[in-house]
C-alpha cells in the first residue's frame, strides 16, 4: 500500500526519492504519529516533500492514493498504521486476502477503482476539482463500489467534512502553472553556473597568511573571484506582444544581477534600432544611441537579447520599418552591427519553439543572429550559455 | 522527547509534528516561510520547552561551512612562537572550535539552530551533508576524529533567497510555515499580549491584512510588524474607533510607519487611500 503510495507520487511527477521515502518507513515504526489520517498526511510531506511550491502537487496524489484507501472495506475512520506497515512489506493475513477475494480480488478491486476514478477525471476536465470530491463522485467514499457494496460511508462521517488535503490551500505555490516563473528559478541556476566558469583567480590574502603561518615560508594563495568578471550586456525588448514575457525577464535578470559583475541592460521595442533606453517610462527623453553602446562597452561583452522577435518582417528588413519612429537605417543592419562586434551573442525567445516556424520575422531574426535564437526552457537556456561561455 | 508547542509560541498541528518527526528521527528539520513567520522563534522556542541548551548559528554570505566545525589560529601561533609562548607547542591551543563541534560534544543533547543558510554561498549546504548526516569530522590537523555523543536536535532556516541542493534536501524534514490566517494570527498577538482589548485586537487584525492585500507592496508587513505596531497603539493609547471607519481604505490608520517600513510602501499606500476617498467624494 505505502509502496502505492509512493508510486503515486512518482506519477505525479513528485521529486521524491527511495531514501526519503524509507525515511517515511522509519518514521511510521518509530511511532511519530498515531492514527490520524491527517498526521499521516503530514508526516508522508514533511518527509518527502521539499519545496512548497510542489505541495498542491502532492495534495493531489495524496487525495487520490486516498480515494483508493478509503474505497477498502473495513477501513474506518482511523488510519491502521500496521496495516499500511504491513502492505509495504507485501503481506496480507488470510482474513485479509478472503474480504479481498470475497470482492473479486485485489487487483480486480484496484483496477477497476482505477478505471473509474480515471473516467470520471475525464468527465471532470475543465473543473478545479478532481476525482471524488465534495459528493460528486459516483464511486468511492460517499458511494457504490462496483461490486455493489456500500463503502467506506463511515469513514467518510466520522471525520471532519473537509480534508486538509482537499483545501489545497498550497494551490498558489505551485509555481509551474504559471508560465514560466519555474523557468525563471532554472535559468537562475543556469546563470549561476555561467557566472562561476572561468572566473579568474584573485589573491586570497586570509588563506596566504594562514598557509604562510603554517609552513613557515611564504606561501601565496589564490582563489576564483566570489563574483566573476563575466560582463554582459542585456537588451530586452518591451512593450506590444512582449508585454507578457517582459516582467518575468526583467525578474530573471534583476535576481541574475547579484550574480554579476557587469550586467548592463537596455530596452528596445521590436528590433534593435538607432537606439536604446534605460528606463521604460522615460524612454522618449532619456535615450541612449545604439552607437554610443557599441563604442562604451568593449567587444568583451556577451550580449543577450531578449524578444519574441515577432513583428513584421518589413521592421526588420526596411529603413523606416519602425512602428514608432523613421529609422534611417533597417533594424537588420543594426542587429549585424552588434553580431560583428560581440562575437558572443544570444536572442532568448519566450514564445515556444514549435510557433517560431510559422513566424516570418522570428525566422529572419534567427538568421540573423546566425542560428543563436533559443527558447527560454531549461534547455535553450543551457544552449544558450553554453555558446555565450564557449 | 517530545514538543507540544509553548506558552510564548502559537505552533500549528503540522509543524508540531514535522518538529517530532526531526526530535525523533535525530534528522534535520528545514524551515522555510515568509519573513517574520516566527522560523528562528521556533528553535529559541523548542529548546526552551524541551529544556536544552541552544546553540545559534547565524550564517552569512560570507560563511564557509569551516567555520561552523573548527578554524585553526596559525596567525596566532606563528606569533606565539616568535614571542616564546609555551602555548605554542600544543597546537590544540589554536583550534578554535565551530558552533557544530561545540554541539557535538555534549553529553546531553541540545538544539542547534543554522539560520538563513540560503545567505551563504551555493556550495555551503553541500560542504555539510556528512557533517549532518553523519555527526561527525575530521581534524587534520591534530588528526581526531569529532563525532556527535549525542545527536542534536538541528534546525535550518531559508528564506528562500537560493535554491537549496537535493542531496542536502533529502537528509532534511521540510516545513514551510503559512503567513497565519487570522485565527492563527489571534493566537500569537495574544501570546504576545495576553491583555489587548478583543475589539481592538479585531480591528487592528482588519487593518493589517487589509495592507497586506495592497497590491504591488516592496515588502508585506508581517507578524513581527504586527506586533511592533500593536506595541504602538498599546503605548500611544489608540482606541479601536481609530481604526474603524465605514469605508476603510478611505483612512490612513495611526501609526501605520509601523507596518510599512519602506518609503515607496508609504508612498503607495497612502496615494491609494487619498485615490479611493477622491473617488468616493
Ligand atoms: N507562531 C508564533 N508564535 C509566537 N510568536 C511568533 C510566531 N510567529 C512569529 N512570532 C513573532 O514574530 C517575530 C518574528 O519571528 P522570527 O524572527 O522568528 O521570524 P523569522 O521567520 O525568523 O523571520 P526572518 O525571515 O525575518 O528571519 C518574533 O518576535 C516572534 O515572537
Ligand atoms: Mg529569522
Amino acid at each position: 500500500m505505502l509502496i502505492d503510495f509512493f508510486f503515486k507520487l512518482k506519477t505525479h511527477k513528485l521529486p521524491v526519492s527511495i531514501k526519503e521515502f524509507l525515511t517515511l518507513l522509519e518514521a511510521l515504526q518509530k511511532g511519530v504519529i498515531g492514527s490520524s489520517v491527517d498526521d499521516f498526511y503530514y508526516l508522508s510531506r514533511t518527509t518527502l516533500v521539499k519545496d512548497e511550491a510542489n505541495f498542491d502537487k502532492f495534495d493531489r496524489a495524496f487525495a487520490e492514493f486516498w480515494e483508493g484507501v478509503e474505497a477498502i472495506p473495513g477501513i474506518e475512520a482511523e488510519i491502521p498504521l500496521e496495516w499500511l506497515l504491513k502492505q509495504a512489506e507485501l503481506t496480507l493475513t488470510d482474513e485479509e486476502k478472503k474480504l479481498i477475494e470475497s470482492l473479486g480480488g485485489w487487483e480486480k478491486l484496484m483496477e477497476t477503482l482505477k478505471k473509474r476514478l480515471e473516467e470520471q477525471k475525464e468527465r471532470h476536465q475543465g473543473g478545479n476539482k478532481w476525482i471524488g470530491t465534495g459528493g460528486t463522485s459516483p464511486f468511492g467514499a460517499y458511494g457504490f463500489n462496483p461490486e455493489g457494496i456500500r463503502i467506506g460511508q463511515k469513514t467518510s462521517r466520522n471525520r471532519s467534512a473537509v480534508k486538509v488535503w482537499d483545501q489545497r490551500e498550497y494551490q498558489n505555490l505551485d509555481d509551474s502553472v504559471e508560465l514560466g516563473t519555474r523557468n525563471i528559478k532554472v535559468a537562475l541556476r543556469r546563470l549561476r553556473k555561467f557566472a562561476r566558469q572561468g572566473a579568474p583567480e584573485e589573491f586570497d590574502l586570509e588563506n596566504t597568511i594562514n598557509s604562510t603561518a603554517k609552513k613557515a615560508y611564504l606561501d601565496i594563495h589564490m582563489r576564483p573571484e566570489r563574483r566573476n568578471t563575466v560582463k554582459v550586456l542585456l537588451l530586452l525588448d518591451i512593450g506590444g506582444s512582449m508585454d507578457d514575457h517582459v516582467k518575468l525577464c526583467q525578474e530573471m535578470f534583476s535576481a541574475a544581477k547579484t550574480e554579476f559583475k557587469h550586467l548592463e541592460h537596455f530596452y528596445f521595442h521590436n528590433c534593435l534600432y538607432d537606439f536604446v533606453w534605460k528606463d521604460n517610462r522615460r524612454r522618449h527623453s532619456e535615450r541612449t544611441r545604439t552607437w554610443d553602446l557599441l563604442h562604451k562597452y568593449g567587444h568583451d561583452y556577451k550580449v543577450i537579447f531578449v524578444g519574441d522577435a515577432t513583428m513584421s518582417p518589413y521592421e526588420i528588413l526596411q529603413p523606416g520599418g519602425s512602428i514608432e519612429y523613421f529609422n534611417e537605417e533597417a533594424g537588420a543592419v543594426w542587429v549585424k552591427r552588434m553580431t560583428d562586434v560581440y562575437q558572443k551573442c544570444v536572442w532568448l525567445n519566450p514564445e515556444p519553439e514549435e510557433i517560431w516556424g510559422y513566424r516570418q520575422s522570428v525566422q529572419v531574426m534567427k538568421e540573423l543572429m546566425g542560428g543563436r535564437m533559443f527558447p527560454t526552457t531549461i534547455g535553450g537556456l543551457e544552449k544558450a550559455m553554453k555558446v555565450l561561455a564557449k | 522527547m517530545r514538543f507540544s508547542g509553548s506558552e510564548e509560541y502559537v505552533s500549528t498541528e503540522d509543524l508540531t509534528l514535522a518538529v517530532n518527526a526531526a526530535i525523533t528521527l535525530e534528522r534535520p528539520l528545514l524551515i522555510k516561510g515568509e519573513p517574520g513567520t516566527g522560523k528562528t522563534m521556533l528553535a529559541v522556542q523548542v529548546a526552551k520547552a524541551l529544556g536544552l541548551p541552544l546553540l545559534e548559528w547565524h550564517i552569512k554570505s560570507t560563511t564557509k561551512a569551516q567555520q561552523g566545525l573548527y578554524e585553526y589560529d596559525a596567525v596566532s601561533r606563528l606569533r606565539d612562537s616568535q614571542l616564546g609562548d609555551p602555548r605554542v607547542q600544543d597546537i590544540h591551543n589554536y583550534i578554535v572550535k565551530g558552533m557544530l563541534w561545540q554541539a557535538f560534544s555534549r553529553d546531553t543533547p541540545c538544539v542547534l539552530l543554522i539560520d538563513e543558510v540560503d545567505k551563504a554561498d551555493i556550495e555551503f549546504p553541500n560542504d555539510l551533508l556528512r557533517e549532518l548526516d553523519r555527526m561527525e569530522f575530521y581534524v587534520y590537523e591534530t588528526r581526531e576524529l569529532v563525532k556527535a555523543r549525542q545527536r542534536p536536535i538541528v534546525f535550518i532556516t531559508s528564506n528562500n533567497e537560493k535554491e537549496l541542493p537535493d542531496a542536502f534536501l533529502r537528509r532534511c524534514f521540510f516545513h514551510y510555515i503559512r503567513f497565519p490566517e487570522k485565527e492563527t494570527m489571534e493566537k500569537i498577538v495574544d501570546v504576545h499580549y495576553p491583555k489587548l482589548k478583543k475589539n481592538l485586537l479585531r480591528e487592528a487584525l482588519e487593518v493589517f491584512f487589509e495592507i497586506r492585500e495592497v497590491p504591488g507592496l516592496k515588502k508585506k508587513p508581517s507578524t513581527s510588524e504586527l506586533l511592533d505596531w500593536l506595541k504602538l497603539l498599546l503605548s500611544e493609547d489608540i482606541p479601536p474607533e481609530a481604526l474603524r471607519s465605514k469605508d476603510r481604505k478611505t483612512i490612513i490608520p495611526p501609526l501605520h510607519g509601523a507596518l510599512l517600513k519602506n518609503e515607496q510602501d508609504v508612498h503607495l499606500f497612502e496615494r491609494l487611500v487619498f485615490m479611493t476617498r477622491a473617488k468616493n467624494n
